[in-house]
């Protein structure tokens, strides 16, 4: 460029590399960008294949086999094998029992862990300690703490002693319908302190400024608790009640290692239905049974974001 | 009308005489009143707060103290519930149950035994280490691959995926174990430790967590890194890995105390009992062997609780996070 040329030509060469070096600026960006993209699916594959092949693709077969007659002869067979896990009495001994457990248990664990998370946002001494406290059951692996649950519910046991010096009668608390009562009692242990740490997050999310104004237009603590504080609370809530759902469906975790794998009537669960059908190889059973399960959880889960929604409509956040 | 007007201007102003004072009174009794209220209600929620610790705290710390009892006190204290499985009957049994929070002489002796004298219950729990290290380490490698991937760069085929992750997260064991158990049948790993690795290696639970973690790092982060001449395995460990040390931290607790109590994969995925890990394993202590089970209790809650001690403020980093109020 160095020989001077007309300012015509000189101005167009000039233009034309200054072109060239945009485009290839801009065709490298793309370049990488394309080259990014491409790069963020091998990082994703190990977790995919992973995840396709021990969780998607099974459940595939999954879905295969409960709509088969059994596994040689691949006959197709229709929803016949829902129908005989749905009429089959251990299968609703199991579904009712799950379903009796999570419905006293979670709307206990919720509002528990509401009060629990309210009295600590109120000022009370030691709070970081009281936490701490209320948080170590989660930590405590449920095995380590049978035995004392054993020493407490035995019928022998330790609330039998004390009931009786009551006046009221001993009652065998593992072999009886009062059998749930335990294991609520044993899932609120280690579940309240989980919800309690969520709620303390809501509730210091609730905006001061409207919590102020309610002071100052003489509201009561109850009325700010019902009107404000709930309110904004109610995202967290669905998630806790959700989380709590998928937690008392784990509850198999205590119920096993308190009662054995072939416990009372009032204490027999799905999971001790699937490890029953596990025994026998069932295929059919199996697959129908998880997929009733995971639809049941897809349904449930999914009527309560909705009414998340409908709940948290008229919120800013 | 003048008389009206008159009368009610006179009754205005016996109002304002009288009302300051009133005023004062009444809102100063309120006060009080109030402050009263908030004392009471303080002394009784703290006392809420300590019932609540001592039932909170009473399984642990039982547990803990009745592990330095001796046998034949653990068998006099507790031989009314365990011995009802226990045919041999060569043991002193009472007929009543005394629970004891602090024995009559501290001893060693069951640790003793544990540790040196029956080593099956040392098998177990070292059972228990091998299938949970390897899980935390590789779970959490594997995710932040994998979360990297989900949170560099986003797409609706991603958005899918990622959906289809949150959902197999929510679902529980008695669904995703048929799945996992035909795999591993069809793999031939049924039985060998493996078939506890792998799906647990590959479990969506940290992808999903570590993903909502990253997602929090400004993408201008990246794309400064990507001007400055990084690439992207770089930005991945230099810029990402750093900024989500604590997310990690969280979430390998939450993993940990998760598969270290795992009860249901090893009752279905393992026939050997050889390889049960000890949170199966204590449930299964026989009669004799009971004043043991205290011991190993404690020696099995050590780890989780030493996490605990250290890690608490992750755990309820972890916790937020699962919950998405720190989205």
């Amino acid at each position: 460029m160095s020989v001077k040329t007309g300012g015509k030509i000189d101005r167009y060469l000039k233009n034309n590399a200054a072109q060239a070096r945009q485009e290839k600026k801009y065709r490298s960006a793309r370049f990488s960008r394309w080259r990014g993209r491409a790069l963020s699916w091998a990082y994703l594959a190990p977790s995919l294949i992973g995840v396709g092949l021990f969780f998607v693709l099974p459940f595939g077969v999954v879905i295969y086999y409960s709509l088969i007659n059994n596994p040689v002869q691949h006959d197709f067979v229709g929803y016949s094998n829902f129908v005989r896990t749905w009429e089959n009495n251990a299968f609703q001994l199991a579904a009712r029992n799950t379903l009796i457990f999570s419905f006293a248990a979670v709307p206990l664990a919720v509002v528990l862990s509401l009060w629990l998370a309210v009295i600590m946002e109120s000022r009370i001494p030691l709070k970081s300690t009281f936490r701490t406290f209320f948080l170590s059951p989660m930590m405590v692996p449920i095995a380590s703490v049978i035995l004392v649950w054993q020493v407490l519910f035995d019928y022998n046991g330790l609330v039998n002693a004390v009931i009786s010096r009551i006046g009221i009668g001993k009652v065998d608390w593992l072999k009886s319908y009062y059998g749930p009562v335990v294991i609520i009692l044993l899932f609120l242990w280690k579940n309240l302190g989980y919800n309690m740490i969520l709620f303390m997050s809501g509730l210091s999310s609730v905006p001061k400024d409207q919590i102020e104004v309610a002071r100052l237009e003489s509201a009561t603590e109850t009325q700010i608790f019902w009107k404000i504080k709930l309110r904004y609370l109610s995202s967290t809530i669905m998630f806790v009640i959700i989380m709590s759902l998928i937690n008392s469906f784990k509850v198999f975790r205590e119920v096993y290692l308190l009662a054995g794998n072939y416990p009372f009537d009032s204490l027999y669960t799905m999971q001790h239905y699937m490890n029953n059908t596990f025994q026998s190889l069932d295929y059919q059973k199996l697959s129908s049974a998880a997929i009733i399960m995971a639809a049941f959880m897809m349904v449930v889960i999914g009527i309560l974001l909705l009414l998340e929604d409908w709940f948290g409509r008229d919120l800013e956040q | 009308m003048g008389i009206f007007g008159k009368k009610s201007q006179d009754n205005s102003i016996e109002r304002k005489e009288g009302e300051p004072l009133q005023a004062v009174y009444f809102e100063y009794d309120a006060i009080s009143d109030r402050k009263k209220r908030e004392r009471r209600q303080t002394v009784r929620r703290t006392l809420a707060a300590m019932f609540f610790a001592f039932l909170f705290l009473m399984p642990t710390v039982l547990t803990f103290t009745n592990s330095f009892m001796t046998s034949s006190e653990i068998n006099a204290n507790y031989g009314a519930i365990f011995a009802t499985n226990n045919s041999g009957g060569k043991i002193y049994v009472s007929e009543v149950v005394n629970l004891k929070f602090i024995p009559d002489m501290v001893s060693f002796g069951q640790y003793i035994t544990v540790l040196f004298k029956s080593p099956e219950y040392l098998m177990k729990f070292w059972n228990s280490v091998i299938y949970v290290v390897p899980i935390v380490i590789f779970q959490l490698f594997v995710a932040s691959l994998a979360s990297f991937g989900f949170a560099r760069y986003r797409g609706k085929v991603k958005q899918l995926f990622f959906f289809l992750y949150i959902v197999l997260m929510l679902m529980p064991y008695q669904v995703t174990l048929v799945p996992n158990f035909m795999v591993a049948s069809r793999l031939g790993i049924v039985g060998t430790r493996w078939a506890i690795w792998l799906p647990g290696i590959f479990s969506p639970f940290a992808v999903y967590m570590l993903t909502k973690y990253m997602r929090r790092i400004p993408y201008s982060l990246y794309e400064a890194a990507s001007i400055d001449g990084a690439g992207e395995w770089q930005i991945f460990t230099q810029i990402c890995m750093p900024i989500c040390r604590g997310g990690l931290a969280s979430i390998a607790i939450l993993v940990f105390i998760d598969y270290w109590n795992m009860v249901e994969q090893p009752l279905i995925l393992l026939d050997n009992e050889e390889l049960y890990p000890l949170s199966v394993f204590l449930s299964r202590i026989n009669a004799e062997e009971i004043s043991l089970a205290f011991a190993v209790a404690v020696i099995y809650m050590v780890l989780p609780m030493l996490f605990f001690l250290y890690g608490e403020e992750y755990l309820v980093e972890g916790i937020l996070y699962q919950g998405g109020i720190k989205e």
